[in-house]
């Protein structure tokens, strides 16, 4: 392994290897109550021929290797299950260009949510690209590799559905693009070739290193506002879902349910956000929000919540602080959340099944979803905060957290960026066909079977 | 160790990293280094780590600790109130224990035993202390308004010097009563206490205060914005009680008094502020004030400015100890890529540290024919009649 990372020292630079006990340690877990496993060495590449070159070396010399981005999805994907080197794309966050027109951008693959966000305001006010309410410290690659949504899902899908092209080193260190930019010179769509990004979309890292992707961007308005849509009985969540997502206007849809603050235990809450160009078109998109969930309005079992604007405020900003202070609510530094995804018709057995296991295991809980596309699905999340300082308290979140894996999966959804047991899971539930093809693809594009080993294994 | 009931809460989420427009790092060991260890949070938990016993401290461990600047941009971004305002007072204390342990950096030690032997970062006679005077109308403090503190850089470092001769020149020409006292100052022990060296910036601390209340001094300028912060802060609680402005909070209240030269060329300025004068007091308004009444000059904001301003990283002893690397990925060297995109001329600012390392900065980037480090008095004396 010496002589290994010696070889990485060469490549990128002696700064940016690290196989002391430190890094070794800190890059051993993530925030999540997934346990430590130590990785040998952390590298730091700054381009895609630095990539190709630590890909060629750790598969001539079988090493495992674990791709990173900003190192926050919580579920232990970016840990060193069976050694090797934990690559660190961060260095690599340069906006490559923008193009206005046909509302693309291309970015290296350690690119920030945050930094795309800054670049485009000062640069291309009117447009804007769809932050998750990860921290802006989070990488877009890691989040489209993920699936993840955010604040434009509702016009535009999964972050997976935005992407546009990659640029991917594969284990075997060959250079690869997909989607358009593999004919053309511009990264505009996936379409319509075969779509060969799907082999590096979900697979938790186990296929190739990201180096550059095309994502889509979208009209930023000068006018923003926000409606909250409440109510008690949360069978009738699907329908106001499917209908308020019919009216094709709204930019973010997030259903929110929590015991804290007072004022809120028991409601279920609809955060509807929306924009316009100009003030007329911000309430005629008003009016036909409304109009849409009439029906529950003027029977005065739902309605929409007087919103103070600095509360509205608080709720447009994007991202949104308040999951991360949702984070701190047991004053411990630790925080998971299961998001499953699944179709909106469940939302009533979700909700229900969240407060079961919340009271069962006794713990701190938050429950919400993002709406996805036109009410195709939802990613509903429970989120549990922890006392990392409290093994008690750790294994208590874990708990409900295997049981929320659980009950998505009973209920028909699919437990999101999901941990080991998770996957394990998942596998035993999927058509073993479908199983069977990704371990052929794998085989395939990893012959060494050197990246991030251990993830979608039985 | 002090705080370390804190260190759990930490939960890594990031935002101490950037400012809060996002549009780049801006922790400066992270951005220098890159490796998660290297942020705050990476800090937390190692120190967290070492309590516990899963990891021994050593010299990776020791330079992680020490390279923290402690510009106060993770206490700045830190989302979760209480909490973030003991995260550079928990690294102080992490590395208090180092030090405690035996283990710090060499640069740290030879730092530290510098000042214990000399009272200053550089090794120098401490007679030498107010050389910076000599064949300058500065007077002698003997109950004027103000104490004029230089500050080590201010005192010995040849930049800092010009910096003190013309801060207090411009004072003078302001009509501001002060004299300095030309014996017995120590450091003011501000980035002594930063590492983490407890005693010895009392010992520092109280030598000065001792001799501050000898010479009945009730009121300091200070043109070190590290001297004005641990004179504000950390002095009363020593016995040290007294009025402390830095020289551009005098300058902002007094430039009425100054008379400016007619058809001035234009110049585009920007401005670095300085740490300790913006996110540790909270005054990003003295230098814009100052700079915005002179005839002629127009000021273009970086991208990080103000509470997002990046430091130079020349805080927390790290102008002397070197601990930060110097190459591309310095801090100082970012600064000066984004202050050169304004298409500034000038780079104004108001700390001898800043000045020293952005300095240093322009000409690794190659890029003094086109942008000139300047601090804020000399930019007034320019263009005074």
């Amino acid at each position: 392994m010496k002589d290994f990372i010696r070889q990485l020292a060469g490549i990128t630079g002696q700064e940016f290897v690290s196989a002391e006990p430190e890094e070794r340690y800190i890059y051993s877990m993530d925030q999540g109550t997934m346990p430590p496993a130590l990785p040998d060495a952390v590298v730091m590449p700054g381009s895609t021929q630095e990539v190709q070159q630590i890909m060629r070396l750790a598969n001539r010399h079988k090493v495992p290797v674990v791709p990173m981005g900003g190192g926050l999805v919580l579920s232990g994907l970016t840990r060193a299950l069976n050694g090797g080197i934990i690559l660190d794309m961060k260095r690599m966050n340069r906006i490559i260009k923008v193009n206005p027109v046909s509302r693309h951008a291309v970015v290296e693959g350690g690119a920030s949510e945050g930094m795309l966000q800054a670049y485009l305001k000062k640069h291309h006010p009117e447009l804007k690209h769809s932050m998750p309410d990860a921290p802006p410290i989070a990488t877009l690659a890691g989040n489209i590799c993920i699936h993840g949504s955010g604040h434009l899902s509702v016009p535009g899908g999964f972050h997976s559905d935005m992407l546009t092209g990659m640029e991917v080193v594969l284990p075997t260190g060959d250079i690869v693009r997909t989607g358009s930019c593999s004919v053309s010179q511009d990264w505009f769509a996936r379409a319509p070739l075969p779509d060969l990004s799907g082999l590096f979309l979900g697979w938790s890292g186990t296929t190739g290193i990201i180096t550059k992707l095309g994502i889509k961007l979208f009209p930023s308005y000068a006018h923003n506002d926000l409606l909250v849509f409440v109510c008690e009985d949360a069978d009738l969540m699907p329908d106001v879902i499917s209908r308020l997502t019919g009216t094709q206007v709204a930019e973010d849809m997030t259903p929110w349910m929590t015991p804290k603050p007072e004022w809120a235990r028991g409601f279920l809450h609809i955060n509807i956000s929306y924009g316009a160009h100009t003030k007329k078109e911000l309430t005629f998109k008003r009016n036909l929000l409304q109009a849409s969930v009439k029906k529950y309005s003027d029977r005065k079992i739902a309605g929409f919540l007087p919103m103070p604007p600095p509360q509205k405020s608080r709720f447009l900003k994007v991202p949104s602080a308040d999951l991360v202070t949702f984070a701190d609510i047991r004053k411990g530094g630790g925080f998971e959340y299961v998001g499953a995804i699944m179709s909106i018709e469940h939302f009533a057995e979700a909700y229900r099944a969240g407060l079961n296991i919340a009271k069962t295991h006794n713990v701190s809980y938050s429950m919400g979803a993002r709406i996805i596309g036109a009410g195709h699905a939802m990613m509903f999340f429970y989120a549990y905060a922890f006392n990392r300082a409290d093994q008690e308290d750790v294994k208590r979140a874990q708990h409900a957290l295997e049981a929320t894996n659980t009950a998505a999966l009973e209920i028909g959804g699919i437990p999101w960026k999901a941990e080991l047991p998770a996957q394990k899971q998942i596998i035993d539930k999927m058509d073993p066909g479908t199983f069977n093809l990704m371990n052929r693809i794998r085989s395939l594009m990893d012959p060494n079977h050197i990246m991030n080993p251990g993830n979608w294994e039985k | 160790m002090l705080h370390e009931q804190i260190l759990h809460r930490c939960f890594r989420c990031g935002y101490c990293k950037m400012p809060s427009n996002y549009t780049d790092l801006n922790c400066p060991p992270y951005l220098a280094f890159r490796f998660e260890t290297y942020s705050p949070g990476g800090r937390m938990w190692l120190l967290k780590a070492w309590l516990e016993g899963k990891i021994q401290p050593g010299r990776r461990f020791a330079e992680i600790m020490f390279s923290c600047t402690a510009c106060g941009n993770c206490t700045e971004h830190c989302p979760f109130p209480d909490f973030k305002n003991l995260l550079l007072e928990a690294f102080t204390a992490g590395r208090e224990a180092f030090l405690d342990g035996g283990t710090a950096p060499a640069g740290v030690k030879d730092y530290l035993t510098r000042m214990q032997l000399h009272g200053n970062p550089y090794g120098l006679p401490a007679k030498k202390r107010a050389d910076w005077a000599a064949g300058s109308d500065t007077e002698s403090y003997s109950g004027q308004e103000y104490l004029f503190f230089a500050g080590d850089a201010g005192s010995y470092d040849t930049r800092g010097q010009e910096m003190a001769r013309s801060a207090a020149g411009l004072l003078a020409k302001a009509g501001i009563s002060f004299g300095v006292l030309k014996m017995g100052e120590n450091s003011d022990g501000n980035d002594v206490r930063a590492s983490g060296e407890t005693a010895l910036f009392e010992e520092l601390a109280g030598k000065n205060t001792e001799l501050f209340n000898r010479n009945n001094v009730k009121k300091i300028i200070t043109l070190s914005p590290h001297s004005l912060n641990t004179f504000k802060k950390d002095y009363p609680g020593l016995g040290g009680n007294y009025q402390v402005f830095h020289y551009t909070q005098v300058l902002a209240l007094n430039m009425g008094r100054l008379k400016f030269k007619e058809n001035q060329e234009p110049v585009l300025v920007t401005c670095h502020d300085s740490c300790y004068l913006g996110r540790h007091n909270r005054d990003y308004f003295s230098p814009r004030m100052i700079l915005s009444t002179v005839p002629g000059i127009k000021i273009a904001e970086m991208d990080r400015n103000r509470q997002n301003s990046l430091c130079c990283g020349g805080g927390g002893g790290n102008l002397y100890t070197d601990i930060l690397p110097s190459g591309e990925e310095s801090p100082a060297r970012h600064r000066i890529r984004e202050a050169k995109k304004t298409g500034a001329k000038i780079i104004a600012v108001s700390c001898p540290l800043c000045a020293i390392m952005l300095e240093d900065a322009v000409k690794s980037e190659g890029v003094a024919d086109i942008l000139r480090v300047m601090e804020i008095s000399e930019i007034i004396n320019d263009r005074l009649v």
